[in-house]
C-alpha cells in the first residue's frame, strides 16, 4: 500500500481530531501543525503506527516569526518513512516569553544535538532534554543569535538603506 | 603527585580510577578541529564527550542577508572535500523553489561533476583510514587522482577546493574541450589505480584486523541516530538520496547501491570503495548520454535568475535589464517553504529554505549529515582501544566545516 498524503491526513485527523490543523502541501512535503503541548503525542503516534511508520527524524530546527504575537518561535520536525521515502513536516509554535517544548530526544536520538542547536540559536527550552547546553556558541553567551532582533549588519552603518537594497 | 598522596580519603570511598584524555581539538589524527574528551581505563575507552563548534561561522545567519546567488559560496565551506555537490544542491533547492526545469544536458553535466566530487570525497576518506592504520602508500597513490579531479574542476569553474561552481539554472560557462579530455583521461587511468588501491587494502590481513568489528553500529541504532550516506549503508540499509528522492536526472541512470552488514569501519571502507566504482560507471553513462545532446546548452532559459553574458549586457536592452534586476535583488521570488536533499559525500545534505519573497532567504537551515551522526561517536567507541577511536573517527568521514556550519 502506498502512503499517500490524503491517507496520512485522514489517519491523523481520525486520531487527534481538531488537535492537528493547517494541512498544506509545501512543494513535495505535507506540512501540518499541532499545539505545542501535543507534540510528543503526535510524534509517538507517527513513529509507532504500523501503517505510518515515520521512524526516521530527518531534520529538526526552529524559526523565529517576530510578527506572530504569542507564537513567535516555531519548532519544525521533518520525519521520513524510510521504506517508502515519504516525508512529512510537523510544526509547533511556542511563545517567546516561555518557549517550552517537550523534548523528542527520547524518541529519536537524532534530536539530541539538533535540539541543542535549536536551543543555542533560538532559545527554545526543550523540557526533559538530558543535556540542554550550547553546542556551537561559547557557554558564556547570554543571547540567542538567530532570532530576528539581532540584525547581521552593523547598526551604525547608514550607507546601506534597506528600502533600496531589500532586507 | 605528592600532594595527592597526602589526601586522606574517608573510609570506604573509591578513588577515580580512570584517566581523562583530550583527543583534539588540534590533534594530527582528528583531521579537523574537534575535541573528544575521552575517559580512559588503561587503554580502553569508557566514555567520550565530543565538543564541537570551534570553527562555527554562523552561515545560517549570514545567509539571511545574502541574495540567493551569493549563498553558493557559503555552501562550499560546509563539506569542503566535495564542495561541488553542495553547490549543486543549493542551486537545485532554489530551482525547486522557483519551479524551474533544466535541460537534460545540464542535469547530466551536474551528475558528472557531482560524481567526480563524490569520488574525490571517498578517496580522501578511505585513504585517510589507511593513514590512520599505518598504511601511508595508498594515500599517496590515490591523491594523484584526486588532483586530476581538482584539475577538472579548475577547468570547469576556475577553482579547486571551494569551487562556487554553477549558477541557479545551470553552469556559468560551457565545459571546454579540455575539460572533456581531462574527464576522459581520468576515466581511462583511474580504474587501474583504484584496483591497485583495493588490492593494497581489501584483503590485507593487518588492515582487516585493525578495522573489522571496530566502531560498529546496528541498523536500528543507526537509523535512530539519523545516519545517512555510506555510514548508514554500511549497516545494511539501502537508503540513498539518489534513488529515494531522485534529482538531477539520476532516475535515467543504471547504478546499484552497495550495502554492508555490520556497520563497522571495514564495511564503511568497502561501501565507499564500491560507491567509487558506481560513480565511475555513472560518469561513463553520463558522458555517453551527453554525446547525443546539443553541445551548446549549458544553462536553462531563466532570464530572471541566470546572469546574462557580459557582452550581451553591453549590447542588448533585455540583458541589461535582467542583469540590473538580478544584481539589485529586484527579482520576484515565490513565497514558500522548500526542502531539498542531495546525496553528499557523507550523507544526506539538505537545505530547508523558507522564502518570504525577499531577495534573501527568511530562514535557511542546512541539514548537515556529519553534524547529525557525530553524536553517535561515544556509542561507537565505548569499550574499544584508543587507536580504534582514531580510526573510527576517520571512517565516519567527519568534516569540521560541515559539523560547525
Amino acid at each position: 500500500m502506498t502512503l499517500t498524503n490524503e491517507f496520512i491526513e485522514q489517519k491523523l485527523e481520525g486520531k487527534f481530531a481538531d488537535q492537528v490543523s493547517n494541512f498544506i502541501l509545501h512543494y513535495d512535503i505535507l506540512t501540518f501543525e499541532t499545539p505545542v503541548e501535543n507534540n510528543l503525542k503526535v510524534l509517538t503516534f507517527l513513529q509507532d503506527d504500523a501503517e505510518l511508520g515515520f521512524t526516521y527524524l530527518n531534520d529538526l530546527t526552529a524559526v523565529h516569526y517576530p510578527d506572530r504575537i504569542g507564537e513567535e518561535l516555531a519548532v519544525v520536525y521533518m520525519l521520513q518513512n524510510i521504506k517508502t521515502s515519504t516525508r512529512i513536516r510537523l510544526k509547533v509554535f511556542t511563545p517567546i516569553i516561555k518557549p517550552d517544548v517537550f523534548t523528542a530526544s527520547n524518541l529519536f536520538l537524532t534530536a539530541n544535538w539538533l535540539e541543542r542547536e535549536a536551543y543555542d540559536f533560538f532559545g527554545v527550552n526543550f523540557v526533559g532534554h538530558p543535556n540542554l547546553i550550547r553546542i556551537m556558541n561559547v557557554d558564556e553567551m547570554d543571547y540567542f543569535p538567530l532570532r530576528k532582533e539581532y540584525p547581521l549588519e552593523e547598526q551604525t552603518r547608514i550607507d546601506k538603506d534597506d528600502d533600496m537594497f531589500g532586507r | 603527585m605528592s600532594q595527592k598522596q597526602n589526601i586522606q580519603l574517608p573510609e570506604g570511598s573509591v578513588e577515580k580510577q580512570t584517566t581523562t584524555l583530550n583527543l583534539g581539538p588540534t590533534h594530527p589524527a582528528t583531521h579537523g578541529v574537534f575535541q573528544n574528551i575521552l575517559e580512559m581505563d588503561g587503554e580502553r575507552i569508557v566514555d567520550a564527550v565530543p565538543t564541537i563548534g570551534f570553527i562555527h561561522r554562523a552561515f545560517e545567519k549570514i545567509a539571511e542577508r545574502r541574495p540567493y546567488y551569493q549563498i553558493t559560496t557559503l555552501t562550499d565551506r560546509l563539506n569542503y572535500c566535495s564542495s561541488p555537490i553542495n553547490n549543486m544542491g543549493w542551486h537545485m533547492t532554489v530551482e525547486k523553489l522557483i519551479g524551474a526545469t533544466l535541460p537534460k544536458r545540464v542535469e547530466y553535466l551536474r551528475v558528472i561533476i557531482m560524481e567526480l566530487a563524490r569520488i574525490a570525497d571517498h578517496l580522501v576518506c578511505n585513504s585517510v583510514i589507511g593513514v590512520d592504520t599505518g598504511a601511508f602508500t595508498g594515500f599517496i597513490y590515490v591523491f594523484e587522482f584526486r588532483e586530476m579531479i581538482y584539475e577538472i574542476f579548475e577547468e570547469v569553474c576556475g577553482s579547486r577546493l571551494t569551487t562556487n561552481m554553477g549558477r541557479i539554472g545551470g553552469f556559468e560557462r560551457n565545459f571546454s574541450d579540455i575539460a572533456f579530455q581531462k574527464i576522459n583521461n581520468f576515466l581511462k587511468t583511474f580504474p587501474k589505480a583504484m584496483k591497485d588501491f583495493e588490492t593494497l587494502f581489501n584483503r590485507n590481513r593487518i588492515f582487516m584486523e585493525r578495522t573489522m568489528g571496530v566502531g560498529g553500529i546496528s541498523a536500528e541504532r543507526a537509523l535512530n541516530y539519523g545516519f545517512t550516506g555510506p555510514n548508514l549503508r554500511a549497516c545494511g540499509i539501502d537508503y540513498d538520496m539518489r534513488t529515494a528522492h531522485p534529482y538531477s536526472g539520476y532516475q535515467d541512470f543504471d547504478f546499484s547501491i552497495p550495502v554492508g552488514t555490520t556497520g563497522d569501519v571495514y564495511d564503511r571502507f568497502l561501501v565507499r570503495n564500491e560507491e567509487i566504482w558506481q560513480s565511475v560507471s555513472l560518469i561513463q553513462q553520463a558522458m555517453t548520454k551527453i554525446a547525443d545532446l546539443d553541445p551548446t546548452i549549458y544553462h536553462a532559459d531563466l532570464p530572471n535568475f541566470y546572469l546574462p553574458l557580459k557582452e550581451d549586457v553591453y549590447t542588448k536592452m533585455e540583458a541589461l535589464i535582467y542583469h540590473f534586476k538580478i544584481v539589485m535583488g529586484e527579482t520576484e521570488l515565490p513565497v514558500g517553504e522548500v526542502y531539498h536533499g542531495v546525496e553528499g559525500g557523507n550523507g544526506e545534505l539538505g537545505f530547508y529554505l523558507i522564502s518570504d519573497g525577499g531577495r534573501s532567504p527568511y530562514r535557511l537551515h542546512f541539514r548537515r549529515p556529519c553534524f547529525i551522526y557525530y553524536q553517535a561517536y561515544p556509542e561507537l567507541v565505548k569499550g574499544s582501544m584508543l587507536s580504534d577511536a582514531v580510526v573510527t573517527m576517520s571512517s565516519l568521514n567527519l568534516i569540521a566545516g560541515e559539523i560547525d556550519a
